[in-house]
């Protein structure tokens, strides 16, 4: 009842390959939800699962009491699902407010006639659209590069202009690919206040893949382990760190035993 | 803060270009229509215009700037390439051989036209069938990109090269299509309406209103280009260029912005398909060849993608060359060197050179649009830092 989005029974095959096998997962509102596991364990499949990028072999989605299985991927993003990507996707020769009123686009109505005439409707439509684009940039910390092209900005400042763009759709439910890869401690400190923030002030759900434990443990409310496409743990932080079968999938197993 | 400043990659609007461009459209139109008939114009003058640049060469430049822009839109802003638009040429110039001819005689349809009403065919005023062509060529557009853009690149390529292909073949072969002559075939259909401008008709030889009413659609084509570059559509166009995957994972969803796009530039192609009939008099099927999408793929190329301005002076050059210029240099050149070579014939030698040299040394055209000009010396930038953009997925 409190989840916004289940995943059920969620497979996934590549020919002979089973990159994802029978997961199971939700993510709770207004929560922080981590998703590890060694490179290679279905993680990213997972997230393009979600996204609609690919459709599973098997089991469904429901997102806000909806089934969005089959839905395109633009559709989902529409009712509210938003990502960032493991390489930064910004449009690079695009300015920071483009990038944003690019993700405003399915919640813009103006059509090519009305554009084309300048209708006082869309003019306003335009300059609400700016505006709010000026508030999410400003409040992922990007607000003064307004009108820089993506590619011009710093590391830090594309991943957080990215989950400004993500922002920009008005979602639900976040999901992060790794966003403090290639991040300094500081750095990733920073962006674990902002994730903090968001879910403090928006009511959004955040769902994380990332590699730095770090940043895993001190900002996730539950974790979920994944390897070779299967769900091997799931529990607060606390559980997963002495969690026998996570130590083994990431360390290999102790000498001796069978 | 860089965010009060003028910023200088954002595309202002401003509405400035149409004083200039009006005012530079109606020099043109006092000279052709006024000056040139005069008499006391001196002969030499007279006669370097009518060698240099005629009247008739003007208006046949504005028709492929028209579309020009067209193509521009779907190939500069969204960045599909389109090796077929000449279909939209054909398509838009047999509307106006249908709509504004005796072509139908068995039929007396006449609405607003500008011949007399007891006249045979179906006689529809100008200024419509204008329209008319251009939205029977935006739904030709939607009809041929619904299967095809959901190919990518190279492939969507070879796929409107095959209807490029088609339709102008359909309409060579069109006496007997399916038992009902619908082109007249390589006869084509001569005579098409004269303009109704309210004074006056103007018939195939009226260049200087004719110059005007071009200049006028031009500047249509413009408009339309330069808002809908800054509004909702445009910056999807412009995100598909960039990223299509994540265009779509950002809620733009791929097939109908490609299909608008698509729709967009073949309504002018129709616009320019219509117009085209009324300079030439006439609608000749073994005019819409192939070459002639290459012809504007070139233009919009050599001018530089996604910029009116850019695709404008393109479309003029090379129109003016392979129409004119070459001829009259080439009249230069043997009457001062006593040679006699045929310069016209080296008109695609002449194209391909260009093309080359620019490939080579200004990839991003004449009169480039900023951000393209950035992506085109991308490689040059990223040997500095090869880290991004690695991998995939």
């Amino acid at each position: 009842m409190s989840n916004v989005l289940e995943a059920n029974n969620i497979s996934v095959q590549f020919g002979g390959l089973l990159a994802v096998n029978n997961v199971n997962f939700n993510i709770p509102k207004k929560s922080i939800v981590s998703l590890i596991g060694p490179n290679g364990a279905g993680k990213t499949t997972f997230f393009n699962v979600l996204t609609g990028l690919y459709k599973p072999s098997a089991g469904n989605i429901i997102y806000d009491g909806r089934d969005i299985t089959d839905l395109a991927p633009h559709k989902i993003a529409e009712i509210g699902i938003a990502r960032t990507f493991q390489n930064i996707r910004l449009f690079g020769l695009m300015t920071a407010q483009e990038n944003l009123l690019v993700a405003m686009h399915s919640h813009l109505k103006s059509g090519i006639t009305a554009t084309i005439l300048r209708t006082p409707k869309q003019r306003k439509e335009e300059r609400e659209a700016e505006e709010r684009a000026q508030e999410i940039l400003d409040f992922a910390g990007v607000g003064k590069w307004t009108y820089e092209f993506a590619r011009n900005l710093s590391y830090g400042d594309q991943r957080r202009l990215e989950v400004a763009r993500a922002l920009a759709l008005n979602p639900k439910v976040l999901l992060l690919d790794e966003p403090t890869a290639g991040m300094n401690p500081q750095e990733s400190q920073i962006f674990i206040d902002f994730v903090r923030k968001l879910i403090a002030e928006r009511d959004v759900s955040v769902m994380l893949i990332e590699h730095d434990m770090k940043v895993v443990m001190s900002v996730s409310q539950r974790v979920t382990v994944l390897d070779q496409g299967e769900k091997i743990a799931e529990g607060s932080p606390d559980e997963i760190k002495s969690n026998p079968r996570v130590i083994e999938a990431y360390l290999g197993k102790p000498k001796g035993s069978k | 803060m860089a965010k009060t400043t003028a910023p200088s990659n954002v595309a202002k609007s401003n509405r400035k270009w149409i004083t200039g461009y009006s005012i530079i459209g109606v020099l043109l139109f006092i000279t052709y229509q006024f000056l040139l008939p005069w008499e006391g114009l001196p002969l030499g003058i007279y006669d370097a215009i009518y060698q240099w640049m005629p009247p008739s060469a003007i208006n046949e430049s504005l028709v492929y700037i028209i579309m020009a822009l067209g193509l521009n839109i779907v190939v500069g802003y969204a960045g599909l390439l389109d090796l077929g638009y000449v279909a939209f040429w054909a398509i838009g110039g047999y509307c106006a051989g249908w709509f504004m001819s005796e072509f139908f005689y068995f039929l007396n349809i006449n609405f607003l036209g500008s011949v007399p009403a007891e006249a045979p065919g179906i006689h529809i005023n100008f200024w419509m069938v204008l329209f008319i062509g251009g939205f029977i060529c935006a739904l030709f557009g939607i009809l041929i990109g619904a299967p095809t853009l959901r190919l990518k690149s190279d492939y969507l390529a070879l796929v409107t090269l095959g209807f490029g292909e088609i339709i102008p073949q359909v309409f060579f072969n069109g006496e007997n299509f399916f038992g009902y002559n619908i082109s007249n075939g390589t006869k084509g259909i001569v005579m098409v309406d004269p303009i109704p401008v309210g004074v006056k008709n103007l018939g195939p030889f009226d260049f200087g209103w004719k110059l005007l009413i071009f200049l006028f659609l031009t500047a249509i084509m413009v408009f339309i280009s330069l808002r809908l570059r800054r509004g909702r559509l445009g910056r999807a166009w412009l995100a598909i260029r960039e990223d299509e995957l994540a265009a779509s994972m950002m809620g733009v969803p791929l097939m109908r912005t490609k299909l608008s796009a698509y729709a967009v530039g073949a309504f002018a192609g129709g616009l320019g398909g219509v117009a085209f009939a009324t300079h030439v008099n006439g609608v000749y099927a073994e005019r819409f060849n192939f070459t002639i999408s290459i012809f504007l793929l070139a233009m919009v190329v050599l001018g530089g993608m996604g910029n009116v301005w850019g695709v404008i002076l393109g479309a003029f050059i090379l129109s003016w060359v392979n129409g004119n210029g070459l001829t009259a240099f080439g009249q230069l050149y043997n009457d001062r060197f006593g040679t006699d070579v045929d310069f016209a014939s080296f008109t695609f030698l002449l194209f391909g050179l260009v093309l080359i040299f620019m490939m080579l040394f200004k990839r991003e055209g004449l009169l480039p649009e900023s951000r393209l000009k950035l992506m085109l010396h991308e490689d040059e930038l990223d040997d500095a830092d090869a880290t991004s953009k690695s991998g995939d997925k």
